[in-house]
């Protein structure tokens, strides 16, 4: 697989595939770290990985379209494909128009709940409902994918109307990076809110690609 | 001292103050339109004439502005802000005069889930068109839903949840409401991101609203409709 570009090109492009291995990962651009470090650290080179722009996630309702297109377009050059988001607020659209398709797509309501682990991140729903979620990729991307779209460089009386109800960020941790610490602390005074680390790894990211993988 | 191209609202006519402060609601200036209010109350006008040309009028350009994509949510929020200072100064003095009401409502945002921007901006809205609104405010159960039910007799029930993990409590409450015998008392409107039409027929309830404007209209048809309804 190819080598990342940075999180700004994956925010605004995406990833466009290397046309090698047999099964396609359509995955969000917030992803592709991480699913290209699985795909590495298990050699898995019938893999191909294609990302569609991050900020997709800033409407969420072009994600289903924007899915379908590519498993249209590539299904002829794959033998499989599997999609690399959750719903991620779709409200179902997603899960729905891939069963349609036939193609599989990853369990769970987003990223935070997967990357934690679906089951895990349930148990503590009804207590946790005050919690603001980063990721390695938006703690890096904050700035693009919070400050701004949220018009908080222009309008920092609106933080309140944002976050006010809201009690503390958790970073989830992917990797052990002390600098992506410091800087998810930062967005957590920014923000004016407790700050929690969490290391959660790959979650169920790694175990959905493992299967994968296999099948 | 003040730039020669300052505008002085107390300068304007009416007409030019009230277009000036659709301008203003627009740009989200909270203290100019609170002055601008306040001028238009000083002139004799009827707090009801200057909710709805001049506050309810200029969110409504903001609110098409926003559906067509031309303004987006920081800005719709600075204008809602200003808005919402010309509301408070309005509220007790269309209590005072009486002003017409189109119905009542009660609104929330579902349990488990905090967001409320949208909901407030309903809230907002749905005030500025008439109606009188009770709202719950956040992480709202089914029993603190009918409780308020009981209580306001309201025409309309609001939920409101930005969630696809909180979403589906909106049929926790409409089903215990059919189970209650009491779903058919009541209007009951849905919205936030991850709903859709689909959605909201699948849950049982009379309509999903996709912003504060389709709310406000939908609202005001349903109660008619309701009104309309001949005595069985």
């Amino acid at each position: 697989m190819t080598n990342l570009p940075d999180d700004t090109t994956l925010t605004e492009a995406g990833l466009a595939p290397d046309h090698k291995g047999r099964i396609l990962l359509i995955a969000c651009g917030a992803l592709a770290h991480e699913v290209l470090a699985v795909v590495k650290a298990n050699g898995w080179t019938h893999m191909d990985l294609q990302c569609l722009p991050a900020k997709l996630h800033l409407y969420p309702d072009k994600i289903t379209d924007e899915v379908a297109r590519v498993v249209a377009e590539s299904r002829a050059a794959y033998q499989s494909m599997f999609v690399l988001y959750a719903d991620c607020g779709t409200g179902g659209q997603l899960q729905e128009k891939c069963k349609k398709l036939g193609v599989e797509m990853l369990e769970g309501p987003h990223c935070y709940s997967f990357f934690e682990g679906n089951a895990q991140f349930a148990t503590h729903l009804d207590t946790e409902f005050t919690a603001f979620y980063l990721t390695d990729f938006l703690v890096r991307q904050f700035d693009a994918f919070v400050w701004k779209p949220m018009g908080l460089d222009r309008h920092p009386q609106l933080r309140d109307m944002y976050f006010g109800n809201y009690t503390k960020l958790v970073y989830q941790a992917q990797t052990d990076d002390p600098t992506l610490d410091a800087k998810a602390e930062d967005c957590a005074r920014r923000l004016g809110l407790e700050y929690e680390r969490r290391f959660t790894g790959y979650g169920d990211l790694a175990t959905a690609l493992e299967q994968v993988a296999r099948a | 001292m003040a730039d020669d191209d300052e505008i002085i609202l107390s300068e304007l006519s009416d007409d030019e103050l009230v277009l000036q402060m659709h301008d203003d609601l627009y740009d989200g200036l909270r203290e100019e339109i609170e002055e601008g209010v306040n001028l238009l109350i000083s002139r004799g006008w009827a707090p009801y004439d200057a909710l709805t040309k001049a506050l309810v009028a200029g969110m409504t350009i903001v609110g098409a502005d926003f559906r067509d994509g031309i303004l987006f949510v920081p800005e719709v929020l600075l204008a809602a802000n200003a808005m919402k200072g010309g509301m408070a100064i309005l509220k007790p003095l269309l209590i005072a005069t009486g002003a017409p009401r189109m119905g009542k409502m009660v609104i929330g945002t579902v349990k488990g889930d905090i967001h409320d921007i949208g909901k407030n901006l309903v809230g907002m809205m749905m005030e500025g068109a008439g109606f009188e609104v009770r709202d719950l405010g956040i992480n709202n159960s089914v029993e603190k839903y009918l409780a308020a039910l009981e209580e306001e007799k309201p025409d309309i029930l609001g939920m409101s949840a930005l969630l696809t993990t909180t979403m589906p409590y909106m049929k926790v409450v409409i089903d215990t409401m059919k189970e209650k015998g009491m779903r058919d008392d009541y209007i009951v409107l849905v919205g936030g991101a991850p709903l859709n039409e689909e959605f909201s027929k699948a849950i049982g309830a009379d309509a999903y609203c996709r912003d504060a404007a389709v709310a406000v209209e939908t609202a005001k048809a349903y109660v008619a409709r309701k009104h309309n309804r001949p005595n069985v």
